[in-house]
């Protein structure tokens, strides 16, 4: 493969620019919306996250203001708790993670030398979701209907609260947790298999390193909570006794599934944001960063110790002394990578000479503030320190120091720093020196006094205090502070929204930067002109004509001939062209599936069984109808000319296709939730000395049979695949049909078990976690047996052949997870009672 | 560890500023490099590991194992309310003392707090003697309390419990032991000097279906026991002071001084009535 082309005539070069901008413009009027293209989805991405952070910062005004003085009656005790409620919710979920998605959708496909994600439908569909969800969940306030019971819904209080306040969220939430989670999937995909040909793994940009990590996390931590979810759902809606104490259930349950996520969340939220400084100071320092593995290794450290800290969210809830003390340790240890990050970006400024902007204002302020909260973080993280700290004032302080001073700041340095790739023109130096000291003196004088009225003993999430216990004063500098603060959001507000058509266009790459997604110009909606093949960590300081022969179109896929959008696979670790990928262009299919899924969840809050059941079915129906046309397509030839000497195949299927690898960690997700029900099973049994109460189990002769038959089935799928790929269609096709049909039987035994002993699920937790263990897998067997039809319908309808094989690659796949499932959730009710 | 932040935060903030401003190009990468190794790896790891060292050594000592010696066998078993405390003294071979809002300790002694809740997640904690434990549904959390010092200290609720979470608090009063003991004899036994016509009204209005008077027919279990209530340091859970004026507030509205409490309200009885009531509770020593 050469490295670069020859120059194009100018005519030429003109015509493939006007058939790539016909295949990548969007859609105008009210189509606009329908548009999928990452730049599009990313920008609306990130506005309504915005959006809802100004929400929620509108919130904890009002908490503020409450708070100014003791026994203001400015709220109600009911409106305050919804209020504080939503506050953290919002921010967490509807801001804190979601900003990352977006900025990531926006910026790794310029960042990685790619046209576009692999799946950008799955991206749009994502942020419909989210959008839906948002707007449901913040909703709820103007309606006297907000959750109350806090973002971390401990039950028993939340499984009680009364209204649909505690449905709204975990309902909007979940809603929301499997967008996050398809966002994962859609980056980490996007990650390993669309880099720019020679960009090794170890030559990416430390942003898609970072992205990595956290797609990584998501997809361990957001299934427990999905899974508590789930339990806590059934509490509500069906009286299932999860973690009502008087039946076995145990509220402690809760705790521990949230904080498995909660405390990989505070990382996932933290890391993108350092990722965002990992690009800026290099650029600043105008030099590589230094110590490139250190930084890496120390954000996978980051990401492996931040799985094992939850319990010191825990401290105080009587757990034995023995696991205080390991908690505590793995809590003092992540200080360490945490430390090694932040050592990285001063050397870094140390050997470059540092030209001082904007961005770096907010980045060096943003570490100052953060370095406060890890060192009080150090503090807490050691038990006996935190049985004071804990759930006061000064646990409030620590979270925002860290989280804005580790996420918001950053986020903000980064708003400055690639405003130019929206608009081409750098946001105001003068507004945002402004907006710096406003912020950085705001936040200081509204959350450093908290730590002093936490020590004083004022507990969080307290409507109104008494005026006699030396609280009033702090807590009036603290609403002051917070007033300064806001103002100075506004600044940065009102500099990204103020129209600047008045003002001259910059030049494309204003800081001079070293990575590829400078290279884009704004006003293109292609992403790179050609796909230009990468030597070196910062390509634009390395290769010194890279810009210009990008833009000449001298690199890969300069052209769109066939009208399609297109991209290019890459080998997972030394980015090897090995496909051209054609990706879903322009459709409304994305906002149907989104608002008739979204719709599904909305009518379970409010109990509407029918109208559910009636969006289930229209969300069904229009995802299938998106993969029936939008995926596994046969291409009208084998292969194409991508240039530069390569000729690269249209169609891919197995461990080669992006296809694949998203099912693969899709159902890594989807096992992570499993995982967690099974864990909940064990957890009851730890905790009772007969954990079946005396009651009643399955039996052992029908999970016995469920996980035989299971069995059968996956081995039909597998006989399915190797006969497809010997041309034996017909036996292909009856392999398919016994599986659909085993599959059946095995669904009915494994429901029979439960059902032919009686099991009550309200009766005690131990019948329903039994039935949710098997609900579980028979939910799954049906959307195996759904992926059977739909592989059987693809073969007749030809769009399923011999060489055409990815829908029958990617559902043994599901089915090897499936296997894992049934054989798993079958042992363990059949097996395991007789073994206690 | 406030100075030993308070350095640490000053270094870092240092060195930064000093990273921009440096106008030459004095560090090599090697140079950088080690400064990763020591600033960001070496230094937090010996620093943590000191720290941790000493949290650990420390745990036994403030929370020491159940079984420690508790003076005379007193157990105080406090449970956990929406939004009050239910306290109960039990002692070896003696009927159990039942309070509610107050708890009295003696000077120098360890005594142990079981600590449970029936209704959701309550925590207790008083700042002045010890951190706070959690009361969970369906678990009985232990707790040794040592007071040095007599004098009264205030406990509030410090977990989220709901809608008047805020408002949910108790007096922990230190005693010198040999008045402690005489208190608990003391209220070991039903109050005297009540007032006969506030009492007939308090049981005719129904108030004994809740709540409890030692020597009374109301024996109700669901609200805070009153037997002594005119004793106590403060009203309703911490949050008003105890006066005659103030039980009747409470009486004829507990919604608008506690949002969500479970008590009704009363304003529906006539004023003269209400006061009746409220001067036989405060006359409950």
């Amino acid at each position: 493969m050469r490295t670069v082309g020859e120059p194009l005539p100018l005519a030429e070069r003109r015509a493939q620019e006007e058939r790539l901008r016909a295949v990548w413009d969007n859609p105008s009027g009210w189509r606009y919306w329908t548009s999928v293209n990452n730049y599009q989805v990313g920008l609306w991405y990130a506005s309504a996250a915005f959006g809802f952070m100004l929400f929620a910062g509108v919130l904890g005004l009002l908490i503020r203001i409450q708070l100014a003085v003791p026994g203001n009656d400015f709220l109600s005790a009911n409106a305050f708790n919804q209020v504080f409620t939503l506050h953290g919710t919002v921010m967490m979920f509807l801001f804190a993670v979601p900003i990352f998605e977006a900025v990531a959708i926006f910026l790794l496909p310029p960042m990685l030398g790619a046209r576009e994600l692999p799946f950008p439908r799955l991206g749009a569909f994502g942020f419909w979701s989210f959008l839906l969800g948002g707007v449901f969940v913040c909703g709820s306030i103007f309606f006297d209907a907000a959750p109350s019971s806090g973002w971390f819904m401990y039950p028993p209080l939340a499984t009680g609260e009364e209204g649909v306040g505690a449905d709204i969220w975990l309902l909007g939430l979940s809603f929301i947790e499997i967008a996050s989670i398809a966002a994962a999937v859609e980056l980490i995909v996007g990650v390993l298999k669309c880099r720019a040909p020679g960009m090794r793994i170890n030559l990416m940009p430390l942003f898609a390193w970072y992205l990595l990590i956290v797609a990584g996390m998501i997809l361990f931590a957001f299934p427990p909570l999905i899974a508590g979810d789930i339990l806590f759902e059934m509490e509500r809606m069906f009286d299932w006794p999860f973690f009502d104490a008087s039946r076995g259930g145990d509220p402690l349950l809760w705790q521990h599934l949230f904080w498995i996520f909660g405390h990989p969340e505070v990382y996932i939220i933290f890391l993108p944001a350092i990722a965002l400084m990992a690009m800026i100071v290099p650029t600043f320092a105008q030099r590589p960063i230094v110590g490139y593995s250190w930084i890496v290794l120390a954000a996978v450290g980051t990401g492996f110790l931040s799985f094992g800290l939850w319990v010191h969210h825990m401290f105080t809830t009587g757990l034995p002394q023995i696991s205080l003390a390991f908690f505590s340790a793995a809590s003092e240890s992540v200080a360490i990578p945490t430390g090694v990050q932040i050592f990285v970006f001063i050397a870094t400024m140390l050997a470059g000479r540092v030209t001082f902007s904007v961005p770096m204002l907010f980045g060096s302020g943003g570490i100052a503030i953060f370095v406060i909260g890890g060192l009080t973080g150090v503090m807490v993280a050691l038990a006996p320190f935190d049985w004071q700290a804990h759930d006061t004032y000064f646990v409030v302080a620590h979270l925002h120091y860290v989280l804005i001073g580790g996420m918001l700041f950053p986020v903000i340095a980064g708003v400055y720093y690639y405003y130019p790739l929206i608009d081409a023109r750098r946001l105001s130096q003068r507004l945002g020196r402004l907006a710096f000291w406003l912020m950085f003196v705001g936040f200081n004088i509204a959350f450093f006094p908290m730590h002093l009225t936490g020590l004083r003993g004022m507990p969080r999430r307290v409507f109104t205090y008494p005026g006699d216990l030396g609280w009033d004063w702090l807590n009036l500098i603290s609403t002051v502070g917070a007033f300064l603060f806001a103002i100075g959001v506004l600044v940065v507000v009102t500099d990204v929204l103020r129209p600047k058509h008045g003002r001259p266009r910059g030049e494309v790459n204003p800081w001079n930067a070293g990575t590829l997604e400078w290279i884009t110009e704004p006003e293109e909606n292609w992403g790179v002109r050609s796909i230009p093949v990468i030597e070196s960590r910062y390509p634009l300081w390395d290769q010194e004509t890279l810009a210009r022969d990008v833009n000449e179109g001298r690199f890969l896929l300069p052209d769109a001939e066939e009208g399609r959008r297109e991209g290019l696979v890459t080998s997972v670790l030394d980015a090897r062209p090995i496909q051209v990928q054609r990706v879903g262009g322009t459709s409304c299919v994305t906002i149907v599936s989104a608002f008739s899924l979204g719709a599904v969840f909305v009518a379970l809050t409010f109990h509407w069984w029918l109208t559910a059941l009636a969006c289930g079915v229209a969300a069904f129906s229009a995802i299938v109808y998106w993969l029936w046309t939008g995926t596994a397509e046969i291409p009208e030839k084998p292969e194409k000319y991508a240039g530069l000497g390569l000729t690269l195949p249209l169609y891919s299927s197995g461990i080669v296709s992006v296809g694949w690898w998203a099912m693969f960690i899709t159902m890594v997700g989807d096992g992570t939730a499993f995982a967690s029900l099974v864990f909940g099973y064990f957890f009851y049994w730890t905790i009772h000395s007969d954990f079946t109460a005396g009651l009643e189990g399955p039996g052992l002769v029908w999970p016995l049979a469920a996980l035989l038959l299971f069995a059968i089935a996956w081995s039909l799928m597998i006989a399915a695949r190797f006969c497809n790929s010997r041309a034996m269609t017909r036996v292909m096709r009856i392999c398919l049909i016994s599986s659909f049909l085993v599959t059946c039987a095995g669904s009915l035994a494994g429901f029979w078990g439960p059902w032919s002993y009686n099991m009550d699920p309200t009766s005690h937790v131990y019948p329903a976690i039994v039935w949710i263990l098997v609900i579980w897998v028979l939910v799954h067997a049906a959307l195996g047996a759904v992926m059977q039809l739909y592989c059987m319908a693809r073969s007749l309808a030809g769009m399923l052949t011999e060489e055409h094989d990815m829908d029958l690659h990617n559902v043994v796949l599901y089915w090897h997870f499936m296997l894992i499932a049934a054989v798993t959730a079958f042992a363990v009710v059949g097996l395991f009672p007789l073994a206690h | 560890m406030l100075i030993g932040g308070a350095a640490i935060w000053l270094s870092v903030v240092a060195l930064l500023l000093y990273a921009i401003r440096q106008e030459r190009r004095r560090f090599s990468e090697a140079a950088s490099g080690k400064l990763i190794l020591w600033g960001g790896g070496i230094f937090p790891s010996v620093t943590l590991l000191l720290l941790l060292a000493f949290g650990l050594w420390q745990m036994p000592s403030l929370r020491p194992a159940a079984q420690a010696a508790t003076a005379g066998g007193l157990r105080i078993e406090v449970t956990g309310k929406q939004f009050w405390w239910s306290v109960v003294y039990r002692r070896p071979e003696a009927a159990p003392i039942v309070s509610a809002n107050e708890i009295r300790l003696p000077v120098g002694e360890r005594v142990e707090l079981l600590l449970k809740s029936d209704d959701v997640i309550h925590s207790f904690w008083i700042p002045a003697l010890a951190g706070k434990v959690d009361m969970i549904p369906g678990r009985t959390n232990r707790l040794s309390l040592l007071a040095n010092k007599s004098g009264s200290f205030r406990g509030p609720c410090a977990e989220y419990c709901g809608t008047s979470h805020a408002l949910m608090a108790f007096s922990a009063i230190a005693m010198e032991p040999a008045a402690f003991r005489e208190w608990l004899e003391a209220k070991a036994r039903p109050a005297d000097g009540a007032a006969r016509s506030g009492q007939r009204l308090f049981i005719q209005n129904g108030c004994g279906a809740c709540h409890r008077v030692a020597g009374s027919e109301a024996q109700g279990a669901i609200g805070p026991d009153l037997s002594h209530l005119g004793s106590r340091a403060t009203l309703g859970a911490g949050i008003l002071p105890n006066t005659k004026e103030a039980i009747a507030r409470f009486i004829a509205d507990p919604d608008a001084i506690k949002p969500g409490a479970k008590m009704p309200a009363f304003h529906m009885l006539p004023p003269q009535d209400i006061e009746a009531i409220a001067d036989y509770l405060k006359g409950l020593q």
